[in-house]
């Protein structure tokens, strides 16, 4: 009897990206010439296969050896690595310790709670079988063999489940809502259109684990009563799409979908939209109108969906968590879930952690867990050790969370509470060189250009406040800016018609709550504290810093710095166009801007 | 009008256009809607946002067929063969609705009879149109909880125009589909005021209302106001006039607003009609192929210059109101009560709402119209007593036949009066464009509409044009038996191969000159809508 | 019976009076049918509610966030506030947005006087430079013969676009564009061409400022300055309505009635624009009588027809036309002649003349075009 032996390669698009492909196939062939017998998929002594993202991207690729059960992390993992790995783990037994992933990626790993995520990395998402041996199908199974649509609705509701798409309004009661209504049809469309810059949550469960979501759509489907499904995935994820069509097609050979599902007579399937990637289109009644074959634009509630959706249909839109969740609570149960987060926010959250975070990546953590445990715990805490500012959550409308508040809770009220949101689950970390001013700036410029220009608050109230804040950041602001801004603000959030300009201006308000004496240096001393904003910033040289090694004034494309060898240089005002190319070039740290 | 009236009893659509959009199923046939009609076409699409089921009978690619379950593309001249075609397949599927035909019909068993042979087989045969088609629109229009007929001049202008429009009534009772909203048989009227001119009796059988000369008491009634004796037998019918002047024996003719030398088929015949007259009168706001011949022209007032009354194709009588002075000062009413008076028959009327006043006194399906109660909405006949409001839709209790029982009539199949040869081997089809009005005389004066639509092309198949080796845009020579024209080809896949369609809004591309002098022997109606023609390339 | 009633009838209160209305309805539908006050831009019952303006914003108790009114369906006691500090805030707030990207030209705008914006501007207060920035400068188009887009002008409420996608279901103009520089426009900025337009002026009637206006009217009169009568259309049988506007006797412009029991303001090329003939210089103005041993018939009369015709006062040729006619009939009978009547007539004109045929020609010979 041979040994067991599993060697799992990351091929989320994090891992493709490090070269995940090519380190395959240099396993295979290093496998080969070592003499060990592999083939993808087929349960030998030694099976080499690729999993789904892994979470912690930046030490892509990530390979998992594990014999007879005992595992090493390899991170980092090379083409010109993989033959002493074959060599002395695969076949002599003995871990190399110098590749295996270090502190880092166990303070990253370890901490976490995975439940969405859990089978992410862990099976081949291209593999149906691979998906059936973890238990994959039996919630679904069960549930139509054993459940009435009824039942299944309360199981959710008693779970406590909330929608994962940002709002968290209760699954359960959503679901109920779209079971009574009556309709020739309905529709359930799972929302894969992940907007936010820099999220990627959605993303990697569908390239990691697509099954996961199928079954929680056939549970969904069964609750509700609908034949009719849809996921609405951007065209930006190739990837996830390959993938699920992938599952898809298996799902329907299997007989999971189709007109007779798991022999039960239940009905249903699912057809894949592509988004063409417009932020406005993560807004169910947007997304509606796009899969109708309108222009991405929102309308009002009432009615909702649930009443009048899709084609007029009654229709239940979910995100691709709320429906990852949903098998993982029929596979463990409710009371399982129910038992993890807190009172109002049960089970976990999935995050995209980034900014100037140490450890940054794909985070499952419990709902209600301290933001301070993650930035500093998973985090590992700031890059380059330096001063925490503040936590930007719930993507470009969340708001700003200041270090005096980092033991907020990461729930749906405690995040509101503190002037953010949940969202999707973006977490933009932001240290004491960044500008809040700038950084509200900078979600402004992407919300309003994301403006679907239906409502006249979104559209020209949205670019107004970036107007007001580029003013600001070049030094025009003006006394009664800020109440303009702020008043401005809280009518865009009260009269706009859908989240996006509901939301937009949340970095402003909260900035403005949290660092108003940031807007006020750049509005009555003209001055960016951060040094960030370039008009009001002026480069000069410390004398008793400059060495006169000429490199600023080599680098000046403007010529605009002058000085003899070995004497202190200076800089001319007048010409400086403030690129920041002295500061960048300066080994004696003899620029300072201010 | 004579198919619905022997049907029904009446000549005007049983319905009114607002309830088209509550339909479940709409079978459109012979017109093209969207260009004869446009706003009645946004009704259309109305229904069509609200879910109903869209059936088309029209040998042409309309606009309407992107939005249609079914296209029945008939041959020109098959509507018989198709409508009963469709009954047939409603009855042998037991689909029709047996209360309606015992309780408010007559003449069912001789219908049974007369559509026996028209299996779907032979139907296909007859109309070009497939057996799945026929079968998905017999079903689609039987099985709707409300289905309406919208007909045009397509069903119309054949030499069988009135019995095709026995063969749609057909239809409509064989399914129960009338006397109730959102159901029943509308006609969509070319002209403004169709409806209205047909209403108020000049024509040679009837007085306003459609009551007949011959009845001694109507008669009467009109000796009595009209303080005058009255002539006791019918008059000639205007192709009968036209025939009698180059016979001889007709003389002297008025012409109101008419360009029957541009617009009826056949136009040599009536130009040589014309010029038999021995005085001819014309009265008209422009100079037309008409008023060539004329001997007197009286200038006519437009309609912006006058006050007055349409009835449209839902018979809702409405106010025109005058918003400037006459150009020559007078319109017609005026000219008319100048002209009697010279003749020596004193007319008295100081403004036309009085004309209305005693119309409605006279007429009893206008007996409560006044401009007093039209001011705001309009009124759809039947409106009998200054308390009636009117009647949106026929039909409800009884139909207008003495029985009070609506009629089948087993018409047959008897195709076009004019059939392709070898000489002559395409059916021309002619019809109205969008942005022009009949004989033009109006849209070619409106620049804007000059800019968009400034002549006349012949609509061509592909398959066609390739034999032919004509081009798009290429000028080809248009004949029939009777003339020719010549105009610009545009290829397309509108029209069906052997089919071709011309408009006929041009002065310099008279159209009629082709059509044939083949009339529907019961209405006069010409058949308009099929006549065979050849291509040549120049 | 009272029962069915109780079921479909809702209750409710609209600043503080009780309404009951039809279930189904919106709150702006019955804020309007009870006589209160709602503004908007972008509502038009031709449509389905859009609710983009965010101008019937109202306060329903209960809900944190106002609503728009015109989307809202009203439920069983519903408290509707329509106007309050808050709303009148929030409604200032959209129009001084509106204006801060407006040419602010009223007073060379075709629609003044008859443009929604200018008159909630008036009677909101409020002013065009509480906010500042970026504003268009998009050129104007024109290139078709009836419609002229000033897109500066517009003000996004989307009916253009909504008549055009949804009930001329014609789909020439869309929203293009996003966020701030969200504009109605044809594909690709095209001109409009009868490939792509049916030239029916359904947008420029939906238009509720000057950004879409009929472009042969510029100029010509604004809404103070013409006088408008309500008339029916001579094309077709539809019986359209619309409204002629007459400026010191010529007519320079059809507008919609929205009130018109068949069309709703809706309309299409023939009758929206097709109005130049009726003051036509080709007009005949006079009567004509043919000159003297002129006998051409042929139809190269119609190049030169006053070769053949001479100018007459009304009594020569009307004196002409009786004794004429009186003439035939003694000598040949009375059925030697008749009448021929036009649908184009109005029904008093085709009344008339039957009557004058049958009294003073004395016979049925008169019929009319209705059967061609």
């Amino acid at each position: 009897m041979s040994r067991q032996i599993s060697i799992s390669v990351c091929m989320g698009t994090g891992g493709l990206a490090a070269g995940a492909r090519e380190v395959m196939e240099m396993f295979s062939v290093e496998l080969a010439s070592a003499g060990v017998e592999t083939t993808l998929h087929a349960q030998k002594h030694c099976d080499l296969h690729r999993v789904g993202c892994r979470g912690f991207c930046a030490r892509d690729v990530l390979v998992d050896v594990s014999i007879d059960g005992t595992k090493t992390t390899y991170e980092q993992v090379t083409l010109d690595r993989v033959a002493r790995i074959v060599n002395e783990h695969v076949v002599g037994g003995q871990p190399v310790e110098e590749f295996a992933a270090g502190v880092d990626y166990h303070n990253f790993e370890d901490k976490q709670l995975k439940v969405v995520l859990s089978e992410c990395g862990l099976i081949d998402p291209e593999d149906i079988e691979a998906y059936i041996k973890v238990g994959g199908y039996e919630a679904a199974k069960k549930v139509l063999a054993t459940l009435s649509p009824q039942d299944t609705i309360d199981t959710i509701k008693l779970s406590g489940l909330r929608g994962r798409g940002g709002a968290g309004f209760p699954t359960g009661l959503k679901w109920e809502f779209g079971s009574k209504e009556q309709a020739s049809q309905k529709y359930l469309i799972c929302n894969a259109d992940e907007g936010d810059p820099g999220a990627f949550m959605d993303r990697s469960v569908v390239e990691g684990n697509p099954h996961v979501v199928i079954e929680g759509m056939i549970i969904a489907a069964y609750a509700i009563g609908t034949t009719k499904g849809y996921v609405y995935i951007r065209a930006e994820y190739p990837l996830a799409v390959q993938r699920l069509e992938l599952a898809l097609k298996h799902a329907r050979q299997k007989g999971f979908l189709g007109d007779n599902i798991f022999g039960r007579g239940v009905k249903f399937d699912i057809k894949v939209k592509l988004g063409a990637g417009a932020f406005v289109c993560g807004e169910e009644t947007a997304l509606i109108a796009s899969i109708e074959g309108n222009r991405g634009m929102p309308r009002s509630k009432p009615p909702f969906p649930a009443q009048k959706g899709l084609f007029g249909k009654p229709t239940i839109i979910n995100n691709v968590e709320t429906l990852a969740n949903v098998t993982y609570i029929i596979r463990r149960g409710a009371e399982w879930f129910a038992s993890l987060g807190t009172e109002k926010s049960k089970g976990t959250k999935v995050f995209a952690l980034t900014g100037k975070i140490k450890n940054s990546g794909l985070i499952e953590v419990p709902m209600g867990i301290p933001l301070r445990k993650v930035i500093y715990g998973i985090g590992g805490g700031i890059e380059k050790d330096r001063r925490f500012k503040a936590v930007q959550t719930g993507g470009p409308s969340g708001g700003c969370i200041p270090e005096s508040l980092l033991d907020t809770h990461l729930d749906y009220e405690s995040l509101a509470s503190v002037g953010s949101i949940m969202g999707s689950g973006g977490m933009v970390v932001l240290d004491e060189g960044d500008c809040m001013v700038n950084i509200a700036k900078y979600f402004l410029e992407f919300t309003q250009a994301e403006s679907c220009g239906k409502c006249t608050p979104c559209r020209v109230g949205t670019k107004r406040l970036l107007e007001i804040l580029t003013r600001i950041t070049e030094g025009k602001g003006k006394a009664n800016d800020l109440v303009t801004l702020e008043a401005l603000a809280r009518d865009v959030i009260d009269s706009s018609l859908c989240g996006l300009g509901q939301t937009a201006p949340n970095p402003i308000l909260s900035t403005l709550k949290y660092f108003r004496d940031e807007y006020d240096a750049h509005i009555i001393d003209k001055r960016c504290p951060a040094g960030v904003c370039k008009a009001l910033l002026t480069y000069t040289i410390k004398e008793d810093a400059c060495t006169g090694c000429t490199m600023c004034a080599r680098v000046c494309p403007v010529k605009a710095i002058t000085g003899e060898k070995k004497k202190t240089h200076y800089i001319d005002h007048g010409l400086c166009i403030k690129c920041n190319s002295c500061y960048d070039v300066c080994k004696f740290n003899a620029v300072d801007k201010r | 009008m004579a198919g619905l009236a022997t049907s029904l009893g009446a000549g005007a659509a049983s319905n009114s256009l607002e309830q088209i959009k509550d339909a479940d199923v709409l079978f459109i046939f012979g017109s093209n809607t969207t260009e004869g009609h446009p706003i009645v076409s946004l009704h259309v699409n109305a229904a069509i946002r609200n879910g109903a089921r869209i059936i088309i009978g029209d040998p042409r690619r309309i606009d309407l067929v992107k939005f249609s379950d079914v296209w029945l593309n008939l041959r020109p001249g098959s509507n018989i063969a198709l409508l009963h075609g469709l009954i047939h397949i409603i009855l042998r599927d037991g689909l029709q609705n047996d209360e309606f035909i015992k309780n408010r019909t007559e003449g069912f068993d001789e219908l049974r009879e007369a559509v026996k042979k028209y299996t779907p087989q032979y139907t296909q045969q007859i109309t070009g149109v497939s057996v799945d088609k026929l079968e998905k629109a017999a079903r689609l229009y039987a099985k709707a909880k409300n289905a309406m007929i919208l007909y045009g001049l397509g069903v119309t202008e054949h030499h069988t125009g009135t019995e095709n429009v026995m063969a749609i009534a057909n239809l409509a009772f064989t399914c129960g589909h009338i006397g109730r909203p959102s159901t029943g048989i509308m006609a969509l009227r070319g002209q403004n005021n169709v409806q209205g001119a047909s209403d108020m009796g000049p024509a040679p059988n009837v007085y306003t209302g459609y009551q007949y000369v011959s009845k001694p008491e109507v008669r009467e009634k009109f000796e009595r106001a009209w303080d005058v004796k009255l002539p006791t037998i019918a008059g000639l019918k205007s192709v009968e006039m036209f025939d009698r002047a180059i016979e001889g024996t007709f003389k002297g003719l008025f012409t109101m607003g008419a360009d029957t030398a541009h617009t009826d088929p056949n136009i040599n015949h009536i130009w040589k009609a014309f010029d038999a007259l021995e005085f001819f009168v014309v009265c008209d706001i422009f100079h037309t192929h008409t008023t060539r011949f004329a001997d007197v022209i009286l200038p006519g007032a437009s309609f912006a210059e006058k006050d007055g009354t349409f009835t449209n194709g839902e018979r809702r009588v409405q106010r025109v109101r005058k918003a400037i002075e006459p150009l020559a000062g007078m319109a017609e009413w005026q000219v008319l009560q100048e002209l009697s008076k010279r003749m020596g028959f004193e007319m008295n009327y100081t403004h036309p709402s009085e004309i209305m006043d005693e119309i409605a006194s006279l007429t009893p399906n206008y007996g409560g119209i006044s401009y007093e109660r039209i001011e705001k909405q309009g009124i759809q006949w039947p409106c009998p007593t200054k308390d009636h409001p009117g009647t949106t839709t026929l039909y409800e209790l009884q139909f207008n036949r003495p029985s009070g029982k609506a009629l089948f009539v087993a018409v047959e199949h008897a195709g076009s009066g004019e059939l392709p040869n070898t000489e002559y081997p395409y059916v021309l089809i002619t019809g109205r464009r969008l942005q022009h009005y009949n004989n033009g005389s109006m849209t070619r004066r409106v620049r804007g509409i000059m800019e968009l639509s400034p002549e006349e092309t012949i609509e061509i198949n592909h398959a066609d044009a390739t034999r032919l080796n004509i081009a798009h845009g290429e000028k080809v020579r248009v004949s029939s038996r009777r003339g020719e024209i010549y105009v610009k080809a545009e290829v397309t896949q509108r029209s069906q191969a052997g089919n071709v369609f011309l408009a006929f809004h041009f002065e310099d591309a008279l159209t009629n000159i082709l059509t044939s002098g083949v009339r529907d022997p019961i209405a006069g109606t010409p058949e308009y809508k099929a006549c065979a023609v050849r291509i040549d390339k120049l | 019976m009272t029962t069915a009633i109780a079921q479909d009838t809702i209750t409710l209160t609209i600043n503080g009076k009780t309404v009951t209305a039809a279930s189904g309805k919106t709150i702006l539908q019955v804020c309007r049918d009870s006589g209160i006050y709602v503004p908007t831009l972008c509502y038009d019952e031709r449509l389905e509610a859009y609710g983009g303006c965010r101008l019937c914003l109202v306060e329903v108790k209960g809900q944190g966030r106002p609503l728009s009114s015109c989307t809202t369906p009203i439920r069983e006691g519903m408290e509707v506030t329509t106007d309050s500090d808050r709303i009148t805030r929030l409604r200032k707030t959209v129009l001084e947005l509106l204006l801060s990207n407006h040419p602010n030209d009223c007073m060379l705008c075709e629609k003044a006087g008859a443009c929604t914006l200018q008159e909630l501007v008036y009677m909101y207060g409020v002013r065009y430079d509480n906010y500042y920035g970026e504003m268009w400068n998009l050129p104007k188009k024109d290139d078709n013969p009836f419609i002229s887009y000033d897109p500066n002008k517009c003000v996004l409420c989307g009916r253009c676009v909504n008549i055009c996608q949804n009930v001329v279901m014609k789909g020439t103009i869309d929203m293009t564009g996003r966020g701030f520089y969200s504009k109605p426009d044809t594909a690709f900025g095209k001109p409009l061409t009868p490939d792509i337009c049916v030239f029916c002026g359904q947008c420029v009637s939906a238009c509720p400022v000057g950004a879409l206006t009929e472009k042969q009217a510029r100029g010509k009169g604004r809404v103070g300055s013409v006088e408008r009568v309500r008339t029916t259309c001579t094309y077709c049988g539809t019986g359209c309505n619309f409204y002629l506007n007459v400026n010191k006797g010529k007519i320079v412009k059809v507008t919609s009635d929205y009130a018109a029991p068949v069309n709703k303001g809706n309309l299409c090329v023939k009758g929206r624009f097709g109005y130049d003939f009726i003051q036509h210089p080709d007009r005949i103005t006079k009567p004509l009588i043919r000159r003297e041993g002129v006998t051409d018939t042929s139809p190269e009369v119609l190049k030169d027809p006053m070769a053949v015709f001479r100018e007459a006062e009304w009594d020569e040729a009307l004196d002409l036309v009786a004794s004429k006619f009186m003439e035939l009939k003694n000598k040949y009978g009375p059925d030697s002649v008749g009448g021929f009547s036009s649908s184009r007539c109005t029904n008093e004109e085709n009344y008339l003349f039957a009557k004058w045929v049958r009294v003073a020609l004395n016979t049925n010979n008169v019929d009319n075009c209705a059967r061609v």
